[in-house]
């Protein structure tokens, strides 16, 4: 391998494409050649770092100075001042706002990372994702290297004793669905990754994949020697295609280096991995739904039990994980429990990826450890509220979890302590809405979504969504009476009740926690004929087709 | 009806993609969104011919011509409908629609003409609605074929519409 002094990395994920990374890029290989440079500085392409603000992105080492965003006539300076005369151009450092309270002991470095604990995310926008090179020079397959000289069994105590926790909404105990995997007898098991991300405002398992590839290609090999399977998928939903091309690619590369196939690193055990396309359906991220789709056949759930850790896969016990969840096994497994206790809280150690949206003055994805509260998300990692305007409610993980009214604001962000307050973290999308947004407004998006990817094969969800839809359109359209919002009670009992998946039970959750947290504003809307915001209409709007 | 042209073209693209993808239910979809990547939707004629490559009763593959049509029936990225020669695909999920996707939609609308699901006289664009893309850090999002726009404002419509013939 070459030697070079220093290494520049510039970003080009399709946002960064658009914002001209490609001329960035460019500008790069032509002023290091200006200046002779070319033998002693690297150039790659690298994936964002989610933080969409200040793409694109260059990132400059060994310093790890961050510049963003940063344009094509900003390069020849970058070129001079900091690769030839070696000083960062501060002006163009990416911004980076100071701590305070309880995560200040995350550091602060103006034109690094910003004060973040990135275990999930540390790769992303650090190599190379077309590399196995850089993964491997970056500990990669350093944990499967140490998981294959032991049992399978002291990878689930291990992942046990850390307490990791599903991130794909549930969090069901990680360690323990692999015990159940691993459990009964089988001729063929297989480990699915559950790469469907769909849930609105969420693109965390983007930034992983399309980021640090690799690291899921080792964790669902580990996956398959603790279970016992030979066989894994990692279905990508279908709109994620340079996901795709960098996950096939990495597969070929690591396949290469004998590290999928028949005898991996020289020891008995064989394992591959099929890259499954997704084409458009929510409600393929319910396991049992993308079991399906991958078996040829419309993404409609199954009825549970059997659960898949038993009757999975063409009827094979199977493992299916999603991708932030599989991102965590590695470095648990190489640190060891203990270290991943150390962040977070007692009963929801380590990290969480969070995709702050909405009226705030930074969008983009952060990990931090679970357990810091809204507030701080908001004021910190946010930068506060937008200009001008003060915060009404968020909306966390996507359409399927819940409205946080003000009064939330200073709950811990973990599993426990939101289930204590009556809501759900779900996928952590953060949607931050100001005193602009109208309620009925937000429950008539959520429930159009809703209606739409309703797979229809049961009648409450099916038919409830549609008569959900019908009349919180009408209260926005000024034509609804009071008994319809007991009617919409009455339709959110019966679809959590008696729907068949997820899907139908999370409907009920927006009518609900509209009316119980913001049911004056609803009643407005019906009782004085008015919205307080002005946002709806209120007068029946034209059918669009 | 498609031209007699157009069904030696879809014999070969059929054919290309079950050899890719293989004969078994597993490949059942990545061979239609090949299909559909194709023409832009999927002909009946495409169902037809897939079926009979991919039904082999020997190798245990069982598949109906209907089984086909209610995968491309029921997958977003799927079509059974003749489309435009551009999609436009507006998102329509919460993130967008509070960072001014509310706005962005009506103008979308007035300024293709046409309502969610159409396609315009000369076959130009279909209008779509999709849920969520992903890049919502960026939003509001239009797709366009497979380009995406993100920070959509209504003025910029009229120059990124421009640039599809």
């Amino acid at each position: 391998m070459k030697f070079n002094r220093s290494m520049v990395l510039v970003s080009n994920d399709p946002e960064s494409l658009r914002r001209g990374a490609e001329e960035v890029f460019e500008n790069f290989q032509r002023e290091l050649a200006a200046f002779d440079l070319t033998d002693e500085v690297a150039l790659s392409q690298i994936a964002e770092a989610g933080r969409p603000d200040i793409l694109p992105m260059v990132v400059v080492y060994p310093e790890a100075s961050v510049y963003g965003p940063v344009a094509a006539v900003d390069v020849k300076r970058i070129v001079e001042e900091h690769l030839y005369k070696g000083r960062a151009v501060e002006d163009l450092l990416a911004p980076v706002k100071e701590l305070s309270g309880r995560v200040s002991w995350l550091k602060a470095r103006k034109g690094a990372q910003p004060m973040e604990k990135r275990i999930v995310l540390r790769r992303a926008g650090r190599i190379d994702p077309e590399s196995i090179e850089e993964y491997i020079a970056d500990d990669g397959y350093q944990a499967l290297s140490k998981v294959l000289g032991g049992t399978p069994m002291d990878v689930i105590n291990v992942l046990e004793a850390s307490g990791l926790q599903g991130r794909g909404g549930a969090g069901f105990p990680t360690g323990r669905k692999w015990r159940f995997v691993a459990g009964p007898k089988s001729d063929k098991k297989y480990v699915v990754c559950n790469a469907d991300e769909s849930e609105p405002g969420t693109f965390k398992d983007r930034v992983i994949l399309e980021g640090d590839p690799h690291s899921i290609l080792e964790a669902l090999t580990i996956a398959a020697f603790t279970v016992g399977a030979d066989e894994g998928f990692i279905y990508v939903r279908g709109e994620y295609q340079l996901a795709q091309r960098r996950l096939e690619k990495a597969i070929l590369q690591a396949r290469e280096y004998g590290l999928l196939g028949k005898n991996i690193m020289g020891t008995p055990f064989s394992f591959d991995i099929h890259v499954h396309s997704g084409a458009g359906a929510y409600v393929c991220g319910e396991e049992t739904a993308l079991l399906e789709s991958i078996e040829g056949k419309r993404g409609e759930p199954r009825s549970r039990p059997p659960y898949p850790t038993t009757h999975g896969l063409w009827g094979k016990p199977t493992l299916i994980n999603n991708v932030e969840t599989l991102a965590n096994v590695p470095p648990i497994l190489l640190n060891g429990a203990e270290w991943y206790r150390s962040f977070g809280t007692a009963s929801s150690p380590g990290t969480k990826t969070y995709t702050i949206l909405g009226n705030v003055n930074f969008t983009g994805l952060i990990e931090v450890p679970m357990g810091i509260t809204l507030r701080e998300v908001i004021n910190i990692y946010g930068r506060g509220m937008k200009p001008g305007s003060t915060f009404k409610l968020a909306q966390t993980g996507g359409s399927s979890g819940s409205i946080i009214p003000a009064s939330l604001q200073d709950t811990p962000m973990d599993f426990e302590s939101f289930k204590k307050a009556g809501v759900s973290l779900g996928s952590g999308a953060l949607l931050v809405c100001d005193e602009r947004t109208c309620v009925v407004d937000l429950a008539v998006t959520l429930m159009k979504f809703f209606r739409s990817e309703s797979c229809g094969k049961c009648t409450p969800c099916r038919v409830g969504t549609d008569r959900a839809l019908r009349i919180l359109t009408s209260i926005s359209e000024g034509q609804a009476q009071l008994e319809d919002l007991d009617t919409l009670l009455k339709l959110a009992d019966e679809m959590e009740l008696a729907s068949n998946c997820g899907l139908g039970q999370t409907a009920a959750v927006p009518i609900r926690d509209t009316l119980k947290n913001f049911r004056a504003e609803v009643e407005a809307h019906i009782r004085l004929g008015v919205c307080p915001t002005g946002v709806c209409p209120m007068v029946p709007e034209a059918v669009s087709v | 009806m498609i031209t007699v042209a157009e069904e030696k073209n879809l014999t070969a693209i059929v054919e290309t993609a079950v050899e890719k993808h293989g004969a078994h239910a597993d490949a059942f979809i990545p061979i239609l969104l090949e299909i559909n990547h194709e023409f832009g939707y999927i002909p009946a004629e495409a169902i037809r011919l897939a079926r009979q490559k991919l039904h082999q009763p020997v190798e245990h593959v069982l598949v109906s011509e209907g089984q086909l049509y209610g995968l491309a029936s029921f997958y977003h990225m799927l079509s059974t409908e003749k489309t435009g020669r551009h999609v436009v695909q507006f998102c329509e999920s919460a993130p967008c629609h509070v960072q001014g996707g509310r706005e962005l939609w009506k103008s979308i609308q007035q300024s293709l003409g046409l309502g969610a699901g159409q396609t315009d006289a000369d076959g130009r664009f279909t209008l779509k609605t999709v849920s969520c893309l992903g890049i919502c850090g960026v939003g509001p999002v239009v797709l366009v074929d497979d380009d995406l726009y993100g920070n959509v404002t209504p003025d910029q419509l009229a120059g990124i519409f421009a640039r599809y013939e």
